[in-house]
């Protein structure tokens, strides 16, 4: 089981009350996390990778294990305690303002 | 009983005004969508019920809503915008070529007919439908493509189309206007287009008589005379009586030929309204005094109309989306401020009180007219 948390415009978006609990076939990257996310709730899809792409949008950035994943490859595994369940991938709106 | 239902779009929302046909005392629903910004927001003219709205936010990106209860609830819909073909370049501010890519919908124009089919504007500018009620877009391409898409450039808001006009007379006929390139028409419903920028004169472009680049802020119609348009362009207010083929300056006795909105009694074809802004770097009214200006005559000769509006120290910005008017018997005219008030006038104009007075810097204002 994946855990994943949102920011909290995206969890009101997709009717979220808490954190994400996701069951992901085969390796536990960042593209198959995001296709599990996305595929339970379609109106996240554009929200944070674009669409056509697959590209992370610019202000979106990904951490877990106190470790900042944002620029690593969409295919490379996320770390073990991610996988397990044990840590949550925190998907976090870049500090902008506003 | 008739009633009138305000649709405002801000920085940080979107807000629905409600109201009897006399127009005193409103209820106010909102945030919907609390902390995004809401660009526009339009009810369906053949499904009062039907309202479609543009969210988007800098770390998100573009979601499109849908509401089938008027804007009681709201359900998210179809938000994939992608360009038909390879989109190409336009012009970037120093006249260098950049490439496309889509922002945002800037404004959305539902089917006069046909409650699932709608409009979309959208920046980098091109325009997009829908006929599945917001589920699928798809780019009406030859807008972009018809050849002078590589010289548009973005105003200071972005390369944005922002309006969108659907000829009650004709469903194969529609104007739109892009930020800066210009107004264009098609007449075999969004196929082919043409330019329609005879007569505009614009001094910041290397040619002031391009056949595009202009700045066109705003276009306005009368259902009734399609064939009439009014344009607030960057600076000077423009009419056309030729459906676009050529335009004349009606700027007449403006205090600045400077705004953003321009719209059209609701009864009265020759009736139209501005809101003066002092000028292209000072996005205020001239002297601090909050004033719509008046036409009856089409253009040329104006009087303000500043009762129960701000007339000191008044600095605040009134943004291309943001006026609109009611079709009950006496027109009701309203339009949203940057500083977050939103203004009813229910007697044509000759009187203002404010709506709300503190939302977030208001976007867009549309109304309709509930039977």
């Amino acid at each position: 089981m994946i855990r994943v948390e949102l920011p909290s415009h995206l969890r009101t978006l997709a009717r979220i009350a808490g954190e994400v609990q996701l069951e992901v076939e085969g390796e536990v990257t960042q593209r198959t996390v995001l296709d599990a996310l996305e595929g339970r709730y379609p109106m996240l899809r554009g929200t944070i990778r674009d669409q056509v792409t697959g590209q992370r949008r610019p202000f979106v950035r990904f951490f877990a294990c106190a470790e900042d994943l944002s620029h690593e490859s969409p295919d490379a595994p996320l770390p073990e305690a991610v996988a397990s369940g044990r840590e949550p991938l925190l998907i976090v709106g870049a500090i902008a303002g506003g | 009983m008739s009633g009138v239902r305000v649709l405002v779009g801000t920085r940080k929302g979107a807000f629905v005004l409600a109201s009897d046909g006399k127009r005193e005392k409103w209820e106010v629903s909102g945030p919907h969508f609390a902390g995004w910004e809401i660009y526009h927001l339009k009810g369906s003219p053949a499904d009062a019920n039907r309202l479609y709205a543009s969210q988007s936010s800098g770390w998100s990106g573009q979601v499109m809503q849908r509401s089938s209860d008027g804007g009681k609830t709201w359900e998210p819909v179809g938000n994939q915008f992608v360009y038909d073909g390879v989109p190409g370049t336009h012009q970037w501010y120093d006249g260098t070529p950049h490439p496309w890519e889509f922002k945002r919908v800037w404004h959305l124009e539902p089917s006069l007919d046909d409650p699932d089919t709608v409009y979309a504007g959208v920046e980098d500018a091109a325009l997009f439908r829908s006929r599945d009620g917001g589920k699928t877009w798809q780019e009406l391409s030859g807008l972009r493509g018809h050849g002078s898409g590589p010289r548009w450039q973005p105003g200071a808001g972005g390369m944005c189309l922002h309006t969108i006009l659907l000829d009650p007379s004709d469903p194969a006929r529609i104007y739109i206007a892009i930020s800066a390139a210009g107004a264009f028409r098609s007449v075999d419903a969004g196929v082919t287009w043409q330019p329609i920028n005879r007569g505009l004169h614009s001094q910041y472009i290397p040619d002031p008589t391009a056949e595009v680049g202009h700045c066109v802020h705003r276009i306005a119609m009368h259902r009734s005379r399609p064939q009439v348009l009014f344009m607030q362009k960057h600076w000077d207010v423009m009419r056309s009586d030729n459906g676009g083929d050529s335009w004349q300056e009606v700027s007449g006795n403006l205090p600045t030929d400077f705004g953003f909105v321009i719209d059209v009694h609701a009864h009265e074809p020759e009736t139209i309204f501005v809101v003066p802004i002092k000028s292209d770097s000072e996005h205020f009214p001239p002297e601090g005094k909050l004033r719509v200006y008046r036409s009856r005559s089409g253009g040329s000769e104006w009087e303000p109309l500043s009762k129960g509006l701000p007339q000191s120290h008044c600095y605040v910005n009134v943004l291309r989306d943001a006026m609109a008017v009611d079709s009950l018997d006496e027109c009701g005219v309203y339009f949203g401020t940057t500083g977050g008030q939103v203004y009813a006038s229910a007697d044509a104009g000759e009187s203002w009180a404010p709506i709300v007075r503190d939302l977030p810097a208001v976007l867009s204002v549309e109304v309709q007219t509930l039977q």
